[in-house]
């Protein structure tokens, strides 16, 4: 999957998200994410990664297998 | 719902801490489910791993139980924690360590 898809699935899915992808080992495969939302503020990581997961739409564990993942509310 | 559900069940229930994981804690498959041990490991907390490739049903199955949809995923006292991202950040902010003091996990002896 490219790395330009997983952002533009993430910002569809959480419309206020700033993400940011890094290719860890260049192969398409291992990708790391950092997203931060205001819409995440009070909710639990398990919620805000539960998110980003539907925003991917049933790809993650499938077409994309290693996706490192941080979120957070803004500063 | 799947029919893992009660085996799942079955394993919270008779285990404090349990790892779902691709491999065994001596060796694990993915680099993912590495780093989950290591944190354990580190905690010096005793844990069940269920190792998800030899077990399709389950492997599956622990994807509906929680709407999580990777492996790792860590259980203490039944309840799910997280993956291992999730493991990692709330290691390094000592959340975890907190979490287990809460749930009255002691240490391996």
């Amino acid at each position: 999957m490219a790395a330009e898809e997983i952002e533009s699935l993430i910002r569809q899915g959480i419309p206020d998200a700033y993400v940011e992808i890094t290719d860890l080992a260049g192969d398409g495969d291992h990708y790391e994410a950092r997203v931060v939302a205001e819409s995440f503020r009070g909710q639990p990581r398990v919620k805000q990664h539960q998110r980003v997961y539907q925003a991917l739409g049933g790809r993650m564990g499938n077409e994309l297998h290693a996706l490192k993942l941080s979120t957070a509310a803004p500063e | 719902m799947s029919d893992a559900n009660p085996r799942i069940d079955a394993l919270l229930q008779s285990n404090d801490i349990v790892l779902f994981m691709k491999g065994s804690a001596l060796f694990p498959q993915c680099g993912f489910s590495q780093r989950a041990v290591a944190i354990l490991d580190h905690l010096g907390v005793p844990f069940e791993t269920v190792d998800v490739l030899q077990d399709p049903e389950i492997r599956q199955g622990i994807k509906d139980y929680s709407d999580w949809p990777t492996v790792p995923q860590l259980y203490v006292k039944g309840e799910f924690v997280g993956g291992s991202d999730i493991m990692m950040e709330m290691f390094q902010a000592g959340e975890l360590q907190q979490l287990l003091a809460d749930k009255e996990i002691a240490k391996a002896s």
